[in-house]
């Protein structure tokens, strides 16, 4: 092939690509190690980022860790070691250990927030990010500053009041936000045709007059290309974006379900054949950037790095159950 | 029709807006005399939140302006007058009146309908009437804090209750005459206390030979000498006076009450009294089945059975159970010894036997000697309440008061019920309320559960 | 010194800290170019611009959450939610994210938000524009509940607010907007979030309240000071948290303990100031502790026959406390 490589043209460059596929395999690996760990007794709660991790790559390199605000949900594992968490991190969330980042052991597993990478806090009731991203947009337009706030949630979260709400208010204001959606086609049991009348969530921009754009969520590339545009949008000053990223959720919702009761396992089989890692790897052996060596290295070089995390975590102290009480207001002294 | 002339309207100023309380008059639109049709404008107001025309309610004439333009007024001010053109009565004017008898029904002065409201009240704490009087956590506290009997202070509050200022008023009364009173008022029923701890009397009576007669007089000196016969105590009276003095200063007090049904016993003693009588020659009371009551429940709590030494809690490993027994002049403390070895019937016994020593002043050094804990038999007094002084070397005593048939609430029914109150103070040095609840409750359990056809032996 | 109605405290506090503090900025439905429908903002959107006195879309939960998010990069936002009774669609944002933000980063997030809501009723306002919510959200950890009753309150609680650095929820009585003048200084001043205030120092008995129902306190007190009965009258001022040791040191006075607001009795700040009280100061209780509250009724009703009923008046307020001094 004498073409020019799609990454080229994106102004990507080749160790930048290599390390996206790196970011992505090393969500999957530490992904699958929660659940090994959950099915053992050993931990309580996996939420999975499977099947995503293309889309949250490309997406996170069109991101500037701890410039950006990013208000993740909970299935952006990969994203957030792409803006710079650990497997060390996450598996210390997982067991719910003291020095965990997101929240010292206080919330499950999945529930992200790192205040010097400019991460937010999240909880449980989904889309309520949603406006506190439009917020930090408008402090931004406010203040004059040059970042971009970037939000993610799953399409069901895209019915709820406040991704309306908040939509609706960047779109008036025309605020440095990217609404990003990762349309895993389903909502814990409820496939997408179930919840959504319109064909794609993006369909949904032109109601608050802004853009809508659907990718392939299995194409990172892709992905980054679109989340590239809308941050350049935004920065411009020329308003929200929504990106509707479109893949499958591979695993059940969480380790308390059972997809079974739901879905086909032919259908979850077809989905994995159009896996992002699969996409991805491919692509990067038709550039010749790949080979299986590497693929072996790569691999055994993580095996080895989540081991030493998961042993860390498992070793490492609970929250001193005196601080239960702590930090429910500003403490003596502080502001 | 006939058509009505001459009924008046009067205009106020509305409420244009939540929390406007009021307006300016900017300008009229019509002026004395002008044809004025229903809903047609009157003038224009200016509120903090609007700009608006008032209009007319009524047609007919206005007749008289009240408030002149630039004029801010509340909102309800009578803005101007119209004489209205009707045939039928006025509904502002209804309204108006109505509202007005309205405010005339609330009654604005004192006391209204004072009566009834306190007939209704009474019940709350169980009014107050003569057998069964009750008194508020804040009245009990401070009678007990100053020693006062609350059967000698006269209440002011609903119904004769003897209310907290009641209570505070006699305390300062008795500041006042405190130098008159040596006894500074304590009532008798508190001075059924146990004195005798160990008896250590012939150093108390020395102490008493050295002082002189000038510090007797200091004592009892200051106003009308005259109206004062001095009386000088025994050398027992004084001693029970240094003791008390001496727990009451050195011992914390704190007190606490349980009510008791005691319907099951007093139906028991009814039951076996004759026969027991007849059997053992001596009469049955009800203290034994107290006494046994308070030694099963010291098994439970041995903390109860115990005293604050020199910054040690020594625990008694022996229950020796001090009974109070009134002799005519003084008090006496005889001691039960291992009483939670005797069943009733030897309690019964050992009780008639050391009462009767007292009486006779045949008591021996070893009879009063070695109590433990202290069971006071107020009740005998007709007390029903009372707050006793600890006794020195130990940690807790109770008061058996009088046996009264109260009404009572079973489930959603009344009943009536024999009830007692066990009143116990103890020393807060050791003691928490917290494990002499937990020692209340079981001696309530244990009373409670007497009935008919129990074996007393 | 100068004479300023409740609404105007409110306002001067909201110029005087935006112009101290060029994050502070102020946000919700009608109160830019409009002023606020009670005008509370009036002069704000002249003065300091569109940004900074933001008109938003008929979306509760958004003003709260947008809030939240501005603060988490580094704004103070003061939200003006219109009516309290419209507070409801926010809840989440309120309960769910804003009081918990802080515990659930373990301190690394915080959200230093002031949430402005007009409550209460007599002002004609029907079921939906005179609600007290008050109780709903004192049971919420991590959150600040505040009920300032007089206009030097007004702006001293809601300066203090602004600067507070978690979620504060400040309920104003919108019948005391216009209904009481006072003199305020004229310097800058705060007046500290967490402290009851003693309005009258009396003997006979105690009767706690905030809000609009201490005005009535306040009247029925002078009527039964001509009846020989004194009253020591606590106003609690901040509802979460509360003042413990004032509120002991008001019921030790009398030991007589009244309790009156305008919000329903059931599970209200009466029943917490009960159990508090019961906890803690029994034995200086002499009368059963009493309550006087709306009634178990949803809201106020439009009718202004049926409103009157609902509501206090002096004449009620004075009853209770008569039947409590007689006790």
């Amino acid at each position: 092939m004498n073409e020019i490589p799609r990454h080229k043209t994106l102004e990507l460059s080749d160790l930048q690509v290599t390390e996206m596929y790196r970011y992505m395999v090393l969500a999957r690996m530490v992904d699958e190690r929660m659940w090994l760990l959950n099915r053992s007794g050993k931990t309580h709660f996996v939420i999975s980022c499977q099947g995503q991790e293309g889309a949250q790559a490309g997406a996170g390199l069109a991101l500037q860790a701890g410039i950006d605000f990013v208000f993740p949900y909970y299935r952006d594992l990969c994203l957030m070691l792409m803006l710079g968490h650990t497997a060390k991190d996450e598996l210390l969330s997982v067991f719910g250990r003291a020095e965990e980042p997101n929240s010292g052991g206080r919330q499950m597993p999945g529930h992200y927030g790192d205040r010097k990478l400019r991460i937010f806090t999240g909880s449980s009731p989904v889309g309520t990010q949603i406006p506190h991203a439009v917020g930090a947009a408008l402090a931004a337009k406010m203040r004059g500053e040059s970042y971009v706030s970037f939000v993610s949630f799953g399409e069901g979260t895209s019915n709820q009041g406040d991704f309306h709400e908040a939509a609706n208010f960047a779109g008036v204001r025309k605020l440095p936000v990217v609404f990003f959606c990762e349309n895993n086609q389903y909502a814990i049991s409820i496939p997408a045709r179930r919840e959504l009348a319109c064909e794609n969530v993006a369909d949904r921009a032109v109601g608050y007059g802004f853009e809508g754009i659907t990718v392939d969520g299995t194409d990172p590339l892709a992905v980054y290309e679109a989340v590239k545009h809308a941050v350049d949008k935004a920065k411009a000053g020329k308003g929200p974006t929504l990106v509707e990223a479109k893949m499958y959720r591979l695993v059940p919702h969480s380790s308390d379900d059972d997809d079974r009761t739901y879905r086909s396992r032919e259908e979850v089989e077809a989905a994995r054949q159009k896996d992002s890692l699969l996409h991805m790897k491919s692509y990067l052996t038709e550039v010749g950037l790949w080979d299986a060596v590497k693929e072996e290295s790569l691999r055994k070089s993580l095996m080895a790095e989540i081991n030493d995390a998961t042993t860390y975590a498992e070793q490492a102290m609970n929250p001193d159950p005196k601080t239960l009480s702590r930090y429910v207001y500003a403490e003596a002294g502080e502001q | 029709m006939e058509r009505v002339y001459g009924t008046m309207a009067d205009i106020k100023m509305p409420q244009l807006g939540e929390s406007v309380t009021e307006g300016t008059l900017s300008k009229w639109l019509k002026q004395p005399g002008d044809a004025v049709d229903k809903y047609e404008p009157l003038a224009e107001v200016i509120t903090d939140k609007v700009t608006a025309e008032i209009p007319a309610d009524v047609s007919g004439y206005m007749e008289k302006i009240m408030v002149s333009e630039g004029a801010t007024v509340s909102v309800g001010t009578v803005l101007c007058r119209i004489r209205e053109i009707d045939n039928t009565e006025n509904s502002v004017l209804k309204s108006a009146s109505l509202s007005d008898a309205e405010d005339k029904s609330i009654p604005n002065g004192a006391h209204p309908n004072g009566a009834q409201v306190v007939a209704r009240t009474t019940s709350q704490l169980g009014g107050e009437t003569a057998s069964s009087p009750r008194y508020s956590p804040a009245v009990l506290r401070s009678a007990q804090d100053h020693g006062i009997d609350l059967r000698e202070v006269s209440g002011s509050g609903e119904g004769g209750r003897i209310t907290r200022k009641d209570v505070l008023r006699r305390i300062e009364a008795r500041k006042v005459s405190a130098n008159t009173d040596t006894t500074g008022g304590i009532p008798e029923t508190l001075l059924s206390t146990p004195v005798f701890p160990s008896g250590n009397v012939q150093l108390a009576s020395e102490e008493i030979q050295l002082q002189t007669e000038a510090e007797r007089h200091e004592q009892v000196s200051s106003p009308a000498l005259e109206d004062v016969k001095i009386v000088f105590p025994t050398p027992l009276r004084r001693i029970i006076a240094k003791r008390m003095v001496e727990s009451k200063h050195t011992a914390p007090h704190a007190w606490t009450m349980v009510e008791v049904d005691v319907t099951g016993l007093v139906s028991l003693r009814t039951q076996i009294k004759q026969d027991f009588k007849r059997k053992e020659g001596i009469d049955l009371t009800y203290l034994p089945f107290f006494i046994k009551a308070v030694t099963d429940a010291l098994k439970a709590y041995p903390m109860l059975n115990s005293a604050w030494v020199e910054d040690k809690i020594h625990m008694y490993q022996r229950i020796n159970i001090s009974v109070a027994v009134a002799t005519d002049d003084a008090l006496a403390v005889p001691v039960i010894h291992d009483a939670d070895r005797l069943s009733i019937v030897g309690i019964a016994h050992a009780l008639n036997e050391l009462v009767a020593q007292a009486h006779s002043g045949r008591l021996s050094v070893h009879d009063v000697a070695g109590g433990t804990f202290t069971v006071n038999n107020t009740g005998a007094f007709g007390s029903v309440l009372s707050a006793p002084i600890l006794n020195g070397g130990q940690a807790a005593i109770l008061s058996v008061e009088k046996i009264v048939k109260r009404p009572v609430v079973i489930q959603e029914s009344i009943a009536i019920r024999s009830m007692v109150n066990l009143s116990l103070s103890l020393d807060h040095r050791l003691l928490d309320g917290w494990i002499v609840g937990q020692f209340l409750q079981a001696v309530k359990e244990r009373v409670e559960s007497f009935r008919e056809g129990l074996l007393i032996y | 010194m100068a004479i300023k109605q409740y609404i105007d405290a409110i306002r001067d506090a909201l110029f005087e800290e935006m112009k101290r503090d060029e994050r502070v900025f102020v946000l919700g439905e009608d109160v830019g170019v409009r002023g606020g429908v009670f005008r509370a903002t009036t002069g704000l959107y002249e003065a300091f611009g569109e940004d900074r006195a933001l008109d938003f879309p008929l979306t509760e939960s958004a003003i709260v959450g947008i809030s939240i998010g501005a603060a988490a990069a580094g704004m103070i936002p003061v939200a003006e939610i219109q009516f309290a009774d419209f507070i409801l669609p926010a809840v989440n944002q309120i309960i769910s994210e804003a009081a918990k933000i802080r515990y659930r980063s373990n301190n690394e997030w915080s959200s230093p938000i002031v949430i402005r809501a007009p409550y209460g009723g007599g002002i004609h306002g029907g079921l939906y524009h005179s609600q007290s919510v008050e109780a709903l959200f004192t049971h919420v950890p991590g959150l600040k509940v505040v009920t300032p009753s007089t206009p030097y309150d007004a702006k001293g609680m809601l300066k203090a607010a602004i600067r507070d650095p978690d979620p504060v929820l400040f309920f104003e009585h919108k019948k005391l907007y216009r209904l009481l003048k006072e003199e305020i200084p004229e310097e800058d001043y705060v007046v500290p979030l967490g402290k009851a205030a003693i309005r009258v120092e009396g003997e006979d008995i105690t009767v706690l309240s905030y809000g609009y129902a201490l005005h009535l306190v306040l009247e029925a007190a002078q009527q039964l000071a001509q009846e020989g009965i004194s009253s020591h009258i606590l106003d609690l001022r901040t509802l979460r948290p509360l003042d413990d040791d004032a509120i002991l040191e008001a019921v030790k006075k009398t030991g007589k303990i009244l309790i009156v607001h305008e919000d329903n009795k059931f599970h209200g700040i009466g029943a917490e100031v009960s159990a508090l009280i019961a906890e803690q100061a029994f034995f200086d209780l002499d009368a059963p502790i009493a309550r006087l509250a709306g009634p178990e009724i949803p809201a106020m009703p439009f009718s202004p026959v049926l409103e009157r009923e609902y509501q206090l008046t002096v004449d009620k307020v004075a009853q209770a406390m008569r039947a409590l001094a007689r006790f």
